[in-house]
């Protein structure tokens, strides 16, 4: 069982042209300037509409995160997000990837409307736990570098006490007290939703989720050939750790572009990815990692080359070709991205694949275009690549068979009052 | 004459390990007293001519905070309470009887932490360039957000003096000498981090009316970070301190005019 789920990161797709040259960094001091509320409300409603579509087309589950002061993501609570998506849908999984624990004090707050989401749409949440970025963690929301795993920590055994425990609970944490910790209301999902852990490559995230049997999700924008590496580390965790290897505990993110064939794939969205890479990813590198936020045992692994001066443009020139023969992005006629698609789940021994079909400024027809020809021409054959794993239910949720489906309610729901019983 | 010096590690009675730099008058009997050091967010160099001078006349005790020394128990301190507790607690160690302090940068927000804290524990004062106060109307450059090649500027009247904080025979421009850095880096700053992340402003103003000791304050001319406002402020919040300038010097006056700055200190504490 692979479980494809549509995200999306809810970019701007308004940074100008000269965005590169004319400002330093796309996250953290954004030019606040460049966001238009009025235009704003179409884009919320068009991004919301195309994760709705997904369901419509068979994603096994909707996509949604937190990022803060970023022009590639216009989405600080994905819980709003996913709160109209739980009304709007009933089928596919709430994927909310996630919700950066450390940041929210109490973090009871994340256990309670992760209890909500999980309520209202029936048992669909998949609930994320990122330590979240540098730039949102530390620099946006001002968490102390050195004590943000510490607060994580901290925040992860408050909230899954909140949800097992029966009876009210003393929490006394270095950083919340709190004497009645009384998590109302719980999931609907026993003991807890599926939980991944979004990683960048920290070390100490693999162990964290083999303690938990955690779903590791890593994401990042450099796609399948450079995640290889990365992700044979992980599994080879797995195996020191004398863990199954059931693909669920790994998901992975990635951007495809689908068309009729591989010279259409160019021609339709060639601009977009570039305005993505170019633009959305033209991040300050001061604050791309705040002394004390990563471990020292994570630096020593090395990723030194992004503040070397020299390297300080390594993203400037980036080309279509670039980005296809990188493996940045799966794109082509549907063959194409079959093929790649399938080796790309055998290789990083993947369960769950994080889609990013919509990128940078993609319009909504060429979104839906290439959604559709993926879940249409590419998802179906890849469903079942795990048959030894088809009963092996820990990582993805179970929705209540009888849930209430609120979008096929809606006259039920806008119709006019009639006395109740009792009235006079 | 030149003093002797040494290095020595201790272990305070909460049981943290310290490593603690040490530099004396080559005649013991002529020592004038002792002078606890505590170094900025940079670290000592593994060159200090400003201690080499003040060693000729004081007793000189300069800790290494927790992340600054090879010991890796940068864990051992989490916030201001932990850091003021641990100046005193080598104090102790050391045995130390009402020492001057001698506060640099964010050292010199402990030491002030510490001077209010216990107020009778402690001789004269002198707060280098002192982070802990914090002006709305002049924010202070965010250390934690500029690259390694660009902080030399920020700190340093002139940036060339930054290879001072190199230790001998790193070099920068190889992978090596880099990652040797960035770990340094992330280690130091990390713990830093604890006191003056995103805002180096713990509310010591509180709690500055208990500062009676005999205090001076000093600022680099050319300092980026405290700027002649944050002087002001001071004098405010400490009507006694006085408060005296060094031409040529920015943030890390011990590099940029360690001469000038030894005179500073020695000119008050031995008054």
């Amino acid at each position: 069982m692979v479980n494809f789920v549509f995200f999306n990161l809810m970019p701007w797709p308004y940074l100008p042209d000269d965005f590169r040259e004319k400002h330093r960094s796309v996250w953290v001091d954004i030019d606040s300037k460049l966001f238009d509320p009025v235009k704003a409300n179409t884009v919320y409603h068009t991004y919301m509409d195309q994760l709705e579509f997904a369901e419509e087309l068979g994603f096994d589950g909707i996509g949604v995160n937190e990022h803060h002061q970023n022009g590639y993501g216009i989405m600080p609570s994905p819980n709003i997000i996913a709160a109209g998506l739980a009304r709007r849908t009933s089928k596919a999984a709430l994927c909310v990837i996630g919700n950066s624990i450390a940041l929210y004090n109490p973090a009871l707050r994340v256990a309670e409307e992760f209890a909500m989401l999980d309520v209202i749409s029936g048992g669909r949440l998949v609930a994320g736990f990122p330590v979240g970025t540098s730039m949102d963690t530390n620099y946006a929301y001002g968490q102390i570098p050195a004590l943000t795993r510490d607060k994580y920590a901290e925040a992860h055994e408050l909230i899954m006490r909140a949800w097992a425990e029966d009876e009210p609970f003393a929490f006394d944490g270095k950083y919340q007290q709190l004497r009645y910790v009384n998590c109302w209301p719980k999931p609907i999902q026993k003991p807890h939703p599926p939980i991944y852990v979004p990683g960048g490559g920290s070390i100490e995230t693999w162990d964290f989720c083999l303690d938990h049997d955690y779903n590791y999700s890593y994401l990042s924008f450099q796609g399948h050939k450079a995640g290889k590496l990365l992700m044979d580390g992980y599994w080879n965790r797995v195996a020191e750790r004398g863990k199954d290897e059931s693909p669920g505990r790994a998901s992975f993110a990635q951007i495809f572009c689908v068309a009729d064939n591989d010279a259409e794939a160019e021609k339709l969205y060639a601009e977009h990815l570039l305005y993505f890479f170019n633009r959305c990813l033209h991040v300050y590198p001061g604050f791309a990692d705040a002394p004390g936020y990563r471990t020292i045992k994570t630096i020593k692994a090395g990723i030194l080359s992004q503040v070397r001066k020299e390297n300080q443009s390594k993203f400037t020139n980036l080309t279509w070709k670039d980005l296809v023969e990188g493996g940045f992005v799966i794109a082509g006629g549907p063959d194409t991205v079959r093929e790649q698609t399938e080796d790309m789940i055998k290789n990083l021994r993947l369960g769950s694949i994080f889609t990013l079909l919509h990128m940078g400024n993609m319009p909504d027809d060429k979104t839906r275009y290439s959604t559709q020809l993926f879940a249409e021409k590419v998802m179906p054959q890849l469903k079942n690549l795990w048959p030894d794993y088809a009963s092996d239910t820990r990582w993805w949720p179970t929705p209540l068979e009888d849930r209430v489906v609120p979008e096929q309610g809606l006259d039920h729901a806008r119709r006019v009052a009639t006395k109740p019983e009792g009235a006079n | 004459m030149a003093p002797t010096t040494g290095e020595t590690q201790i272990t305070t009675a909460r049981g943290i390990e310290v490593v603690v730099r040490q530099w004396a008058p080559a005649s013991p009997a002529a020592a004038e007293g002792d002078i606890l050091w505590f170094h900025s967010m940079a670290g000592l160099a593994h060159t200090e001519e400003t201690l080499d001078a003040l060693g000729q006349r004081f007793r000189v005790h300069a800790p290494l905070w927790p992340g600054y020394s090879e010991l890796e128990n940068e864990g051992s301190v989490e916030d201001m309470l932990d850091f003021a507790l641990l100046g005193w607690d080598i104090a102790d160690t050391l045995g130390l009887d009402h020492p001057h302090v001698v506060g640099h940068s964010m050292g010199a927000m402990v030491a002030a932490e510490m001077a209010c804290l216990a107020r009778r524990d402690l001789s004269r004062l002198v707060l280098v360039a002192p982070y802990g106060l914090w002006l709305d109307s002049h924010p202070i450059p965010d250390i934690f957000a500029v690259l390694p090649f660009q902080l030399a500027e920020l700190l340093l009247a002139d940036p060339a003096n930054a290879a001072k904080l190199l230790t001998p025979g790193q070099d920068m421009g190889t992978d090596e000498g880099l990652a040797q850095f960035m770990v340094q880096n992330a280690r130091r700053l990390g713990t830093a981090g604890k006191v003056l992340f995103p805002i180096p402003n713990r509310r010591l103003s509180k709690r500055l009316y208990r500062l009676s000791a005999p205090t001076r304050l000093v600022l680099g001319e050319a300092d980026a970070l405290i700027t002649a406002p944050y002087g002001e402020a001071w004098q405010a919040a400490v009507p006694h301190a006085d408060l005296v300038t060094l031409a040529g010097a920015g943030h890390l006056s011990n590099l940029d005019q360690p001469a000038a700055l030894a005179e500073a200190v020695a000119a008050f504490l031995g008054a």
